[in-house]
């Protein structure tokens, strides 16, 4: 494939952690990639070092070894073209849900109209057009991951970076949540790179799924998802297809399970 | 725990008022009955002198002077000792040098500086401010330290990957995070503030309510004491009901 078409690529990447003089080893020799308008997920046992990964990509951490490159070019720092969603949605909570909307838009330098604008037609688009002058407290679990997607989804950036968005959510809002993302996000077609530790959330979604491997982290195996365009979020589960893979990726998974517990 | 929205605030404020008004009852009546007057004097007869002092004008004369030189003092220290908390802060290894020495200055009882004031300064009013400060100080800078340390770092994070200028950091995320902290440090400093202005007058001075105090006690006018200390603890209610009007203005997203 010509290079030029990836997004971000991972080439041999190392990171270690000091933390009280003593050194771990969070990520060896990973390699990875996420093409153009692709959606990657990585699955893993919790402490593998996938959001490590996404730490690199986004500028926040540098690697002991081996590069990220985004575009082709290598991210030295926080470049600002990647827009990150937190497990805990990292909301402002002295913020209304329309200024955490604006956020983006207001360090990106729009005028207020243009702001004001585009907040609505986001707030809209998420279902919280009645709810901007709340703040976060005043909102569920699934409403303020929503208020987190609209900000991300305002500062429009070519990769997005998700740690566990929906992690701490239950299990049906995170099903309503992540059919909603899927719909807004085959319509924006930007690249994603998105952790979390749920097999079928991972499926779902994604055009290929990464499995890694526990402490240091590693790449395991690659499966790709076939499975066609405009998906239902919920309903692909019961697809046969969906079905293989999900057994596939358990054994890959528990596998390593096994072989950790050995060790 | 129980939840303090469970209660009414007619349930609150009557308990309150009821609660006041037996203390202060049960003063007046032994008074003179149990126990001497001319030692604990008693409510009447302090409400009399605050009357007698507003007439005279002298209520006005002490009080404004304390309540400038805490006010004075609390605003210098709190500024000074925020942005030095912040500035700490944010300056490596600098504040690794700096911050055993700071400490070190807290641990001292800065009550015993007043003298040293007064004999830099004078009787006047600049050495008490400058006990008002030393006293209000520490607990601004500690607070804003360390809530510039509990911020939280995915909001920084976040910060970041939008590519936020310096400016920026600080109005959406920094400012907003430590306004609990200097709130709350506030809040302690009133106190702080006002101890220092009246410990300093009871060393030095020639008016306010610390010297009100030394002056009656030098007379063996209890009745003066506690007309003083009456009036400190009036000080401390009404600047306190300021702070909790403010923080209920910056505070209202919680």
């Amino acid at each position: 494939m010509n290079q030029d078409k990836w997004k971000l690529q991972v080439q041999d990447l190392t990171v270690r952690y000091t933390a009280k003089g003593k050194s771990t080893t969070a990520l060896e020799h990973v390699n990875m990639a996420v093409k153009d308008g692709e959606f990657v997920s990585v699955v893993g046992p919790s402490g593998c070092g996938k959001s490590t990964l996404l730490k690199v990509a986004s500028g926040l951490l540098k690697p002991a070894g081996g590069q990220a490159l985004l575009d082709g070019k290598p991210i030295e720092g926080v470049t600002g073209e990647v827009g990150m969603v937190f497990q805990n949605d990292a909301l402002l909570p002295w913020k209304t849900v329309y200024d955490n909307v604006r956020l983006p838009l207001e360090i990106k330098g729009l005028s207020k109209s243009d702001q004001a604008a585009e907040v609505r037609r986001l707030l809209k688009m998420v279902g919280l057009h009645e709810f901007e002058h709340f703040y976060p407290k005043q909102l569920s679990g699934g409403m303020k991951k929503r208020v987190a997607l609209a900000r991300t989804f305002a500062y429009d950036p070519g990769l997005y970076l998700m740690d566990e968005p929906f992690g701490p959510l239950d299990a049906q809002t995170r099903v309503k949540i992540g059919e909603e993302f899927l719909k807004i996000w085959e319509q924006v077609g930007k690249s994603v790179l998105f952790i979390t530790h749920d097999i079928e959330e991972a499926i779902s979604l994604s055009d290929r799924v990464i499995v890694m491997t526990n402490r240091p982290g590693k790449i395991k195996a690659e499966f790709d998802v076939t499975l066609e365009r405009p998906r239902p979020f919920y309903d692909i589960r019961f697809d046969s297809r969906f079905k293989q893979l999900q057994r596939e990726i358990w054994h890959c998974m528990s596998d390593e399970d096994r072989e950790g517990n050995e060790q | 725990m129980s939840d303090a929205a469970e209660y009414s605030p007619l349930k609150v404020w009557s308990g309150r008022i009821i609660l006041g008004i037996l203390i202060l009852g049960l003063w007046e009546i032994c008074s003179g009955r149990v126990f001497n007057e001319f030692w604990i004097s008693k409510p009447s007869l302090i409400l009399e002198r605050v009357a007698e002092m507003t007439a005279k004008g002298t209520l006005w004369f002490h009080v404004s002077v304390t309540l400038q030189e805490a006010i004075f003092g609390l605003i210098i220290g709190m500024v000074a000792g925020t942005l030095l908390g912040i500035v700490l802060a944010y300056s490596g290894i600098f504040e690794r040098w700096v911050y055993p020495y700071i400490m070190a200055l807290y641990s001292l009882p800065r009550v015993s500086l007043a003298p040293l004031f007064i004999v830099w300064f004078g009787i006047g009013m600049s050495s008490k401010i400058l006990m008002v400060v030393a006293m209000v100080i520490f607990v601004a800078f500690y607070n804003a330290y360390e809530g510039i340390r509990n911020i939280d770092r995915d909001l920084l994070d976040m910060m970041k990957t939008y590519k936020a200028g310096r400016l920026q950091k600080l109005k959406w995320v920094i400012l907003p995070s430590i306004t609990v902290w200097i709130l709350t440090s506030l809040r302690l400093n009133i106190g702080m503030a006002l101890i220092g202005s009246v410990i300093a007058e009871l060393v030095g001075a020639s008016r306010g309510l610390g010297y009100y105090i030394t002056y009656s006690s030098g007379m063996l006018d209890t009745t003066g004491i506690f007309t003083g200390l009456f009036l400190i603890m009036m000080i401390a209610v009404i600047l306190e009901q300021f702070v909790v009007q403010l923080e209920r203005r910056l505070l209202k997203y919680r």
